[in-house]
């Protein structure tokens, strides 16, 4: 029967191909029951802001390994703040120096960061939790 | 052996293996990286087949196994040739020159990833994007700042370019033209393989056909006007790093390189014309046994296909070589210091397997673009390998084991189990289409992650011995300000160029992309123009159309 | 609540978006949303596009959607993907081909998971097309895998099918599934620049030929979606057989059908629901399911028993006491 699930947007903003973590991470969450809307590569803030409005998502989780999420996570947030999506949850994962996470996460850009070598299941757990709480 | 002999030691073998019952063994499965079973000991009995001058022979001769130069390292040690790349020209220009100044002996460029996805700095998909990952080139302009001082007839050039490949080609060959030196002069390698990106590394910009048809071109511009010049390097590298396994690496890259094949064939040229231009590109991974018998079953897999089933009669068309980058995939944010310790073991094990060139990674590529002190660490990795320990002295020194001949054997014929699955959906185009090789890679790549994240592969200092403690190590910041300068100047060279001459190649183009003509000549034409790199690749796109990537997991 | 429905009608993209969540979700309120917007529906088409996994209708209906923007027509896309059945998560990647369209305005794409249902289309999936249809579009496109018993559920939902279908290589068309052939109205083979492409279509129209004379006689259209090839064709196709079942009254029949149908579930659901309620305010479900499967009473008896205690049968049941 239908019933509530956990809507998650896992999207790559920036024009990187890297893939790999943002597909792992989408089997894992769905495996642990997730639904995940997955928009593909190279995708643009706008777009992505605009994906997450019409599917209704409780959390995005942006993957970015090209070294430019200082720009594009600030500018995802913003956007989804502008369609009223300002308390969706917000994870992003890649490759991001420690400093910069925290920026993210003080500034109100971000919940959380998890970079390389996060074990799958704390990423699931913190969603999981953060989202039903 | 006889036989009576190889039963000797098969019930030696026996006797050995129930007495090491008896005895206490260690809880972690001895498995490669790829998940590959390990037996404790080889014998004889697992190389009983071997046959010395069929499958092994001589360093420089058929079917290359022990490497495809005679002398190798006794001859010349191996290029090593750092990949780097960063901000706009300049920066780009002044690392290279220190590199050179260090010792190295090729350059090898990184681009941005507008650069690499045809995009100029100005549009707005580049927004953030601008000399983060690699130099940011918008037209021949960049080239020359790029290149300034720097002698292109004598140093040889890798360009880590795929979809954009013709153009940024044709802006190095416009460049050295300019310097006064002829095309025939210029050696150098550009990346040029896109199947690999539909397949693991998704920069993409056209669909496969027009692909395709991008690279026949600079194939046979190539043999026709820069001969020195690797057109293609046929890459594993980044089907490794997507997750996949040793196996599919090999399998999966040697199949591409059929597919070129094919493709030059189809097109009319003749294989001894460009196969000799075909240049392959491996990863070095952790597990150190299993990469080396990659290497070494590679070379031996292309010689015998190219002779056997597409009929290739010149020697240098059935001599892989290859260059190597040890694995980003295997490196650790935590405790980076620990990953000077995994490159050399990685570079060892390429050094072993015959590698033409090398590069290797730095300590903190996990974390940002490398520093210039963890970039000298990792060159110097390289010539203590090469000058210290011994492991240039001899040719392919682990020849002759049973478990690295064993090992070998039995990638070759995983390889060819791949090829076989590969011919029945149709060849490399059709299974793309069909989403075998992503497929393949993603549910490697998800096994291994679950692997770890269960402790059966161990991650020294990430999921063993993790003290937690907060990473303590120096990064390399990029100018904020390049985004902005390198608009500037694109401005300005877009007021002071011809504009009409310019519009007027890209409509050339364009009606080149419609017929069957060679297409480099034009592209040549608008580059020396000043067109830019976007405007060349959407004039393309208009014709081309785009590639979409298949929704699987 | 009544604030959604007056926001969507306001065209509130957010609020169609939330009104979708909770038809899925099965809220509560649900039903009173739904007859707040049903006098505003009626006005949408809606096509159903299905076919093998692969076969590129997500590629198509990108194209599609292209071709109606130009026409001036707003679209809403519904792309199901099925739910895993061990996890109860799903991937939706089906926006992958159409995110060109994702910044346009008069474009609403919304991916759904089965989420259990068996056919390829949910009972909200036909609620979510209610929520489109009063948000003002002109066409509602239903992209689903053409697997288990969807064909029925998407014939019964669509007013025109389009079944995906790809050259079967060696293979002759007979090994397409015999259900498929029976719910289109539109055939497209598309990849039809592979090898065998030919033969399919001859085969595929052969087939058609031999039923018995229809009013309407699919057409069958060679696509190549890389290449923006067909599509054109296709859409005509698509738009003739729309005027067919507007000229010929077939549309106001499957309609009447549909309504028949719909009302038909509604009260079962309605006395379902009421007495599954009831059920489970009287009885410990547990504790009988516990003696069922340690034999002590059998599930035929146990479902009489449930029922007579809630006084099911009435009268009777009670003197029975």
């Amino acid at each position: 029967m239908n019933s509530k699930k956990v809507r998650i947007l896992v999207a790559k903003p920036g024009l990187d191909g890297h893939d790999r973590g943002a597909r792992v991470v989408a089997r894992a969450l769905r495996d642990a029951g997730f639904e995940v809307i997955y928009t593909g590569l190279h995708q643009t803030p706008e777009q992505i802001a605009e994906t997450a409005l019409q599917e209704d998502v409780d959390a995005v989780g942006l993957s970015i390994l090209s070294g430019a999420h200082m720009t594009l996570v600030p500018r995802v947030k913003k956007l989804l703040r502008d369609n009223g999506m300002g308390d969706v949850l917000m994870v992003v994962g890649g490759i991001i120096p420690e400093d910069d996470g925290r920026e993210l996460i003080n500034n109100g850009h971000a919940d959380q960061v998890f970079t390389p070598g996060e074990p799958l299941d704390n990423i699931t757990d913190y969603i999981g939790s953060k989202i039903r709480s | 052996m006889d036989q009576e002999k190889l039963d000797r030691i098969n019930n030696q073998k026996k006797q050995w293996e129930e007495e090491s019952k008896r005895l206490d063994v260690r809880s972690e499965p001895c498995e490669t990286v790829s998940g590959r079973p390990i037996g404790a000991l080889y014998t004889p009995l697992d190389t009983g087949s071997l046959d010395y001058e069929k499958d092994l022979g001589f360093p420089g001769s058929y079917p290359y196994t022990r490497g495809v130069q005679t002398n190798m390292y006794r001859g010349r040690i191996w290029t090593m040739r750092q990949f780097s790349g960063f901000g706009d020209a300049s920066d780009s220009n002044r690392r290279y020159r220190y590199l050179l100044e260090q010792g190295q002996t090729g350059l090898s460029v990184a681009f941005d990833l507008p650069t690499i996805m045809g995009y100029d700095s100005d549009s707005e998909r580049s927004l953030g994007e601008v000399g983060r990952c690699g130099v940011a080139i918008d037209s021949l302009e960049d080239m020359e700042v790029l290149f300034d001082r720097i002698p292109v007839d004598r140093v040889t050039t890798s360009m880590t370019i795929n979809g954009p490949a013709a153009v940024l080609w044709c802006m190095y060959l416009a460049n050295a033209e300019k310097q006064g030196i002829g095309l025939d002069q210029v050696g150098g390698t550009i990346q040029n393989d896109i199947l690999k990106e539909y397949i693991a590394q998704k920069s993409w910009i056209f669909p496969p056909e027009p692909s395709m048809r991008l690279i026949t071109d600079i194939f046979a511009f190539a043999a026709d006007h820069v001969p020195r010049w690797n057109t293609i390097s046929i890459s594993g590298y980044h089907i490794r790093e997507a997750g996949s396994t040793a196996a599919q690496e090999l399998a999966f890259t040697l199949a591409d390189g059929f597919a070129y094949v094919e493709a030059g064939i189809n097109a009319g040229l003749d294989i001894d014309r460009f196969a000799p231009r075909l240049s392959f590109f491996f990863n070095a991974h952790i597990d150190f046994f299993e990469e080396i018998c990659k290497y070494r079953a590679a070379r031996r897999i292309w010689a015998r296909r190219m002779k056997e089933r597409y009929g290739a009669k010149d020697e240098r068309s059935l001599k892989m070589r290859f260059h190597t980058q040890t694995a980003g995939c295997s490196l650790t944010a935590q405790e980076p210091e620990n990953n000077i310790v995994r490159t050399t073991i990685e570079a060892l094990s390429a050094v072993l397997g015959g590698t033409q060139s090398l590069h290797t990674n730095s300590m903190d590529e996990v974390l940002a673009l490398p520093t210039e002190k963890a970039v000298k660490i990792a060159l110097r990795t390289q010539q203590v390998i090469a000058y210290e320990s011994g492991a240039a002295n001899t040719i392919d020194p682990l020849a002759g084991s049973y478990f690295i001949e064993a090992l070998t054997d039995q990638l070759e014929s995983e390889a060819e189990e791949y090829f076989r699955r590969i011919d029945e959906l149709g060849g490399v185009l059709a299974a793309i289409d069909n989403g075998f090789f992503q497929q393949e890679i993603a549910d490697a790549a998800y096994e291994y992650q679950r692997a770890v994240d269960q402790g059966r592969q161990v991650v020294v200092g990430v999921n063993r011995y993790n003290t937690g403690e907060a990473v303590q190590i120096d990064l390399l910041e990029i100018d904020p300000d390049v985004e902005e300068k390198q608009v500037g100047r694109l401005k300005k060279l877009k007021e002071k160029r011809d504009g009409d001459a310019v519009k007027r190649s890209l409509e050339e183009l364009k009606k080149g992309a419609r017929g069957n003509d060679n297409l480099i000549p034009k592209i040549l034409e608008a580059v020396k123009l000043y067109a830019t790199e976007g405007e060349i690749i959407s004039a393309l796109k208009e014709e081309f159309g785009e590639y979409r990537e298949k929704p699987l997991f | 609540m009544q604030q959604l429905v007056t926001e969507l009608l306001q065209g509130n993209r957010r609020a169609a978006a939330r009104l979708i969540s909770l038809v899925e979700n099965d809220d509560p309120q649900k039903r009173e949303l739904l007859k707040d917007l049903y006098p505003h529906t009626g006005n949408a088409y809606v096509i159903g596009v299905t076919g093998a996994p692969g076969s590129g209708k997500s590629s198509l209906v990108d194209w599609l959607l292209k071709l109606m923007r130009k026409d001036g027509l707003k679209v809403g896309v519904i792309a199901v993907d099925p739910t895993s059945p061990f996890s109860g998560g799903a991937i939706l990647g089906d926006r992958i081909r159409m995110q060109d369209h994702a910044l346009d305005q008069d474009i609403f794409i919304r991916s759904m998971g089965t989420r259990g249902s068996l056919g390829g289309l949910s009972r909200a999936t036909r609620e979510a097309i209610q929520v489109m249809d009063a948000f003002g579009k002109d066409i509602v496109l239903i992209e689903t895998v053409g697997v288990g018993q969807s064909e029925i559920d998407i014939v019964r939902t669509a007013d025109s099918t389009l079944v995906v279908l790809t050259p079967a290589g060696g293979d002759s068309v007979q090994t397409i599934k015999a259900g498929i052939m029976e719910i289109a109205d539109v055939f497209a083979v598309n990849k039809s620049d592979l090898p065998g492409s030919d033969r399919t279509v001859t085969e595929v129209n052969m087939m058609l030929d031999m039923k018995k004379s229809k009013e309407w006689r699919p057409p069958v259209i060679p696509t190549v979606s890389l290449i923006n090839e067909g599509i054109d064709q296709l859409w005509e196709a698509l738009q003739e057989h729309r005027r067919y079942m507007e000229e010929s009254g077939r549309l106001l029949d499957i309609r009447r059908e549909r309504v028949g149908r719909e009302l038909t579930e509604q009260v079962e659901y309605l006395v379902k629901s009421s007495i599954w309620n009831q059920v489970k305010e009287e009885i410990e479900l547990e504790s009988l399911v516990e003696k069922i499967v340690h034999r002590r009473q059998d599930p035929y008896s146990a479902a009489a028993d449930l029922l007579d205690k809630i006084n099911f049968y009435g009268q009777e049941a009670e003197e029975g006491d």
